[in-house]
């Protein structure tokens, strides 16, 4: 079954949106989209040292994911500049850097293209597994931190005060974000992985009046963005990355209706 | 005097600063169970600065603080909910405990809001709001709560009514309660132990102390102590902008 590339892709789309539906809700409701970016474009310096050292692509990615957003979190707590202007400092040193290293590597041929918007042809059934375990894990530790980390989120100091630990939610949150920067980046690819977590969830949160329903929405969004976008990628030969991004602009549109009509509702 | 177990949370000379400017000082306050302590004092004097570092919010400060406790219920002065987040009362309620539906119910309508159970956060008034706070902050039977300004907003029935509850929730609960108000009319007859702030402990006492105190007339002006008794005034210090005590 899993012969065929389509198929592959598919299962790899459809793993992929599971995790970045409520990963996207809190990267949302946090403020973060910005901040995945910066994690997304730090991947590629990942997987240059992945091809350069013939390391698995996923593990270096997450390493090197994990170690900006770290190094992110330690740097907001000491220097004075303002949380944007050190996001974009890391996010186009760490693409700046690894494009460098790129342009050393001239004994191997990058798919430059394929690494910025995803490749559908690269997706091998060791990508598969790499998805659904790493997807299930990365989902059951955030059922596992969701109440401090939603908490917090709705008011940190309310959490504080009661005794669930924001902080430490809010660091295992940050790893699992690159968690799921390193299982996607070869679906939609690092430029495009950011949109995959905030379109659908964006598309949710026109259509729900509570935080389990935004969730629910955002998986379903992120699927249907998945199928909608690999099927016409197959029919119009457009990149897969590209394709299911569109489809979940496209959802999100049709979300916007929703609104309308309950402010007419409301009026 | 009452003993060491039932003492909740004792802070002793506490500070706190931020960027080498101290928003309070040398503050020692203890709450007991079953005990109102409250805290006055004008805007900028440390009140809620006071109570976060007594919640340990806080964690760089002067001083120490002891907490028994960590069943906390917390009212903060101002909690503002982003549209991004679709949040009905209901699920502010499980925010940080699992309820059961008959509690939630029992706590809303204590608070007299068991009818917006549904709504969305974002559509509350601010009265509303500060009812819905009140009732989270209860509802997981806390043996500390920490309310800060929790009737702001609210209408001048309606107020007396939710100091009543307070008071009442003290009795039956058996819980100590920090309270941050400005509002000395209504408070001072409720509480035990009144604290009054102004970047750091001006005086304290019950009430009754606490009214006649010159300082707290300074601070409040000659009206405000009438509420209780009538007195003279006499002020011993000044408070530069720099947050100083000059003695006159």
């Amino acid at each position: 079954m899993f012969d065929d590339f389509f198929i592959r892709a598919l299962v790899a789309g459809l793993g992929v949106a599971i995790v970045t539906g409520p990963l996207g809700c809190f990267v949302i409701w946090r403020r973060l989209s910005y901040f995945g970016d910066t994690l997304s474009h730090s991947a590629l310096l990942g997987v240059t040292l992945a091809y350069s050292m013939e390391f698995n692509i996923a593990l270096s990615v997450f390493i090197i994911s994990s170690l900006i957003a770290l190094t992110l979190i330690h740097l907001q707590k000491r220097t004075n500049l303002p949380g944007d202007a050190l996001l974009g400092l890391l996010a186009h040193s760490s693409l700046a850097v690894g494009l460098v290293v790129i342009g050393f590597l001239t004994f191997i041929r990058f798919d430059i293209m394929g690494l910025l918007f995803g490749d559908i042809l690269a997706v091998t059934v060791k990508d598969l597994v790499i998805i659904w375990v790493g997807g299930a894990l990365i989902l059951l530790v955030l059922k596992l931190i969701w109440k401090p980390l939603f908490a917090s989120t709705v008011n940190y100091e309310l959490a504080e005060a009661e005794g669930l630990n924001p902080d430490r939610a809010k660091a295992i949150f940050t790893i699992l974000m690159a968690g799921i920067i390193a299982i996607s980046i070869k679906m939609v690819g690092l430029l495009l992985i950011t949109g995959m977590l905030i379109i659908p969830a964006a598309m949710a949160r026109n259509i729900s009046d509570s935080p389990q329903k935004m969730v629910v929405y955002s998986i379903i969004g992120g699927l249907l963005s998945v199928i909608l976008g690999l099927f016409s990628s197959l029919e119009f030969n457009t990149s897969s990355g590209p394709s299911i991004i569109a489809a979940a602009l496209f959802l999100f549109i049709l979300s916007l209706f929703n609104i309308k009509q309950s402010i007419k509702l409301k009026n | 005097m009452s003993s060491d177990q039932n003492i909740l949370v004792k802070l002793k000379d506490a500070g706190f600063q931020i960027n080498d400017k101290w928003l309070v000082k040398n503050v020692s306050l203890q709450v007991e169970k079953g005990k109102i302590v409250t805290l006055i004092g004008p805007n900028g004097s440390g009140k809620s600065t006071t109570a976060k570092i007594a919640l340990g919010i806080y964690k760089k400060i002067d001083g120490s603080v002891e907490k028994n406790t960590d069943k906390i219920g917390y009212v903060p002065q101002k909690i503002s909910i982003d549209w991004t987040l679709p949040l009905r009362v209901y699920d502010f309620m499980l925010l940080t405990e699992n309820l059961d539906e008959e509690t939630i119910n029992n706590a809303l309508s204590l608070t007299g809001v068991s009818h917006l159970k549904d709504k969305n956060l974002g559509d509350l008034s601010g009265g509303e709001f500060q009812r819905v706070l009140l009732a989270r902050a209860i509802s997981k039977k806390p043996e500390l709560l920490v309310l800060d300004e929790p009737v702001q907003g609210v209408d001048f029935t309606g107020e007396i009514a939710l100091y009543e509850l307070i008071k009442k929730i003290s009795d039956e609960l058996n819980c100590g309660i920090l309270l941050i108000s400005h509002d000395l009319h209504t408070v001072m007859s409720a509480t035990d132990h009144v604290v009054c702030l102004n970047g750091h402990v001006c005086c304290s006492g019950s009430p009754m102390d606490v009214a006649k105190n010159n300082e707290y007339k300074a601070l409040f002006g000659e009206q405000a102590s009438q509420i209780l008794s009538r007195y003279e005034h006499r002020h011993d210090h000044v408070h530069t902008s720099e947050g100083e005590i000059k003695k006159n």
